[in-house]
């Protein structure tokens, strides 16, 4: 992996960090705080050429960390969303028939009869059309890509398997082409919300990593650099809530991305504090299903407000 | 400090080491294999071994492959590597922990029974008239309440639930395969092979969606009214698991237990009794309602995400019956596709829904059925292949 990053020899990939710190810190140069540990599996990913599967509620940010990934080491972002039914020619690769047809019909008309010319003629490079994981495979100017695939468990088990394959070897057989390897492999980012459970048998090939909820100081630091303009008694409050929200037994608790969202709301209400009437206003920022909105009315909304304007 | 700046035979100590940590953890039950170690081994030449909570998230990241599993590391991390001081105990030998109580064999029981002397199997004196008999045993056996059954028309029993095979209750998936009747055209099929013809199409190929069977949660009562069910109906759902992919089983008392890796096994008896050793709560109280609640708040979106049919087997007797029973019954009851309640009472010919518990749950059901006999078992299975009903909410997801 590191010979990949320092011989590709493009003014615009980083190198990549050569210590758990330097990878700590090249993530905060980007505005991602993360805890040590994903920085510590980020790391190890990187040198061991390793895919990052990381896995947590939705709103942690594993999918940022590629995105951030990308930007910090200057490799382009490939993005494969998952969803039931994905397969390999939305995600790998498709033959272009429209244009294979014209060029029969071109052949035929110039009467050359040569089938097997004709048959290596149109399954040629430029009739394929590349979906993400090809496009992952294929050497990048800037070093090997940043390959996120995201929201595995949304994928179907046939998927999985496949992707198994690529994963291992970092490379495509395609039958009427041959086999597509890369130069050097992509970094994989593989993220999941546990909607499924995934095959251990996928978990093997990569590494692991929980990505839970942040702690109460690290969500402050994450709220004020991506809420510039709000006050530091309101950030303050603003995590202490969600803090204490999460402590209650719901059935989706806000992830950090609930948390700036919340925030960004508030900064442009301009609230100084929260008070019952705003929060009960913009509650839909936090949570998302209609009996957790109903449970937070009365008493549990007192409760949670007190415990988080109290002692300031 | 990384692992290779070490003298060579503190090197060796440390990988006799992680060796002996795999093991421990493989003793507490996570599956960890040889590769994990040499992945352990060549992560470590990468870190800084002197940095302890580095090493636990490295170790943790290769070790642990599942989120329930990141506590048992934790503990043996700690035990393991103690959390002294000194973090350079990591260089120090450390004795092996005891291997793991072993488990009574599996099939134990039915070798037991194999040496014991049979007594309904004695060779009988007039064959003809046996097998007579053994005709209408059956019928009897079909219609017997499985409560009232002998040990041996359980095993009976048993032996024609094992042989009992869901037909495949069909959903429509996305995907596509080659079929001749198919609605889609193959372009890709029918231009490879209108190159054998220089061009010329001559066969033009289909496609048609891939059909596979809904997936199948089903939630088991094991309290101790249900006692005399249990066991037949874990048979039941291990050979449903057998027979396809997607069966996820709970099992659930005072609290919900997931035994669905634990049937998996092949063997019949193991997987009862791997079922059995994970579940702590067998033939106590039942709290339908706290056990629903953790159902739909930890496992729900995890299972039922694929337009699931839901099989809650129970007698619905609570006693703390309250409107948190109806909540979470109408939660399970909007995220699955088919929610079917097997209850055993229902053999009784006049029953009636007097409960309290049982009175909040039978408006979020799809269908309410007798589980107690032979027949009503191959009634559920026929239940299960009929198509699905075309107004249900969410119905085949996956064919929108």
């Amino acid at each position: 992996m590191t010979s990949a990053a320092t011989t590709s020899g493009a003014d615009t990939s980083a190198v990549l960090p050569a210590s758990v710190d330097a990878m700590l810190e090249l993530l905060t140069s980007r505005g991602y705080l993360a805890e040590r540990s994903l920085a510590t599996v980020t790391y190890l990913s990187l040198r061991m050429g390793r895919p990052l599967f990381l896995e947590g509620e939705a709103g942690v940010g594993k999918t940022e960390i590629a995105k951030v990934l990308s930007a910090a080491l200057g490799r382009k972002l490939i993005r494969l969303q998952c969803y039931e039914g994905l397969d390999v020619s939305s995600a790998v690769y498709e033959w272009n028939s429209a244009a294979q047809m014209i060029a029969i019909r071109m052949a035929e008309a110039a009467g050359d009869t040569d089938r097997d010319q004709l048959s290596s003629d149109i399954f040629a490079d430029r009739y394929m059309i590349k979906r993400p994981l090809l496009q992952a495979l294929e050497p990048d100017v800037a070093g090997p890509p940043v390959l996120l695939i995201d929201e595995l468990d949304r994928a179907d088990e046939a998927f999985e398997a496949y992707l198994l394959e690529i994963l291992s070897d970092f490379q495509v057989t395609i039958p009427e082409f041959g086999t597509v390897k890369a130069p050097h492999p992509p970094i994989v980012i593989i993220t999941s919300n546990r909607t499924r459970e995934i095959h251990d048998a996928l978990k093997r090939r990569c590494l692991y990593h929980w990505v839970d909820y942040p702690a109460a100081e690290r969500e402050l630091a994450i709220v004020k650099s991506r809420v510039p303009g709000i006050s530091a008694k309101l950030s303050q409050q603003v995590v202490r809530f969600v803090q204490a929200l999460r402590n209650q037994d719901f059935y989706k608790s806000p992830g950090v991305a609930e948390t700036i969202d919340w925030a960004t709301a508030l900064s442009e209400l301009d609230a100084r504090s929260l008070t019952p009437q705003v929060v009960g206003d913009t509650l839909g920022a936090l949570l998302k299903y209609q009996d957790d909105i109903t449970r937070m009315q009365g008493d549990t909304l007192q409760k949670v407000l007190k415990e988080a304007t109290s002692e300031n | 400090m990384a692992i290779n700046h070490l003298a060579p035979e503190q090197t060796e100590q440390f990988a006799d080491n992680i060796v002996g940590f795999a093991r421990a953890l493989r003793a507490a039950g996570m599956p960890v294999g040889p590769g994990a170690v040499i992945d352990a081994m060549s992560a470590l030449q990468v870190i800084d071994i002197g940095n302890r909570a580095d090493v636990f998230t490295t170790l943790e990241a290769i070790f642990v492959k599942r989120h329930e599993h990141a506590l048992i590391f934790k503990q043996a991390f700690n035990l393991f590597f103690r959390a002294s001081e000194e973090w350079k105990h990591m260089l120090d030998s450390v004795p092996l922990p005891d291997e793991a109580k072993k488990k009574p064999q599996a099939g134990s029981r039915r070798v037991q029974e194999a040496m014991s002397q049979p007594r309904m199997t004695e060779t009988p004196q007039h064959q003809e008239q046996d097998l007579r008999l053994s005709v209408s045993d059956r019928e009897i056996l079909q219609k017997k309440d499985f409560a009232q059954m002998s040990a041996a028309e359980i095993a009976e029993a048993l032996r024609a639930v094992e042989r009992m095979r869901l037909p495949q209750a069909e959903l429509l998936t996305r995907r596509q395969r080659p079929d001749a009747r198919g609605l889609r055209l193959d372009l890709r099929r029918t231009l490879r092979a209108s190159l054998r013809t220089g061009g010329d199409i001559v066969d033009i190929h289909r496609l048609g969606r891939i059909e596979k069977p809904a997936p199948i949660v089903a939630l088991l009562d094991i309290s101790g009214s249900m006692s005399e069910y249990t066991r037949l109906f874990l048979h039941f759902l291990h050979a449903v698991g057998d027979a396809r992919k997607r069966v996820s089983v709970f099992l659930f008392g005072t609290r919900l237990t997931n035994v669905t890796r634990a049937l998996r096994q092949r063997d019949p008896d193991e997987a009862l009794a791997s079922c059995s050793a994970s579940v702590e709560d067998w033939a106590g109280g039942t709290r339908i309602s706290a056990s629903l609640h953790n159902f739909n708040k930890l496992w729900a979106r995890r299972v039922l995400s694929q337009g699931a049919i839901v099989l809650l087997i129970s007698d619905g007797l609570e006693r703390e019956a309250d409107s948190k029973l109806a909540f979470e019954m109408d939660r399970l009851h909007r995220s699955c596709r088919r929610l079917i309640w097997l209850n055993p009472l229902l053999r009784f010919g006049g029953f009636e829904a007097k409960a309290q518990g049982i009175k909040m749950m039978l408006p979020h059901v799809d269908e309410f059925r007798p589980v107690h006999n032979l027949s009503s078992i191959q009634e559920l299975i026929t239940t299960l292949s009929r198509p699905l009903p075309p107004h249900h909410r969410n119905l085949i997801r996956s064919a929108a």
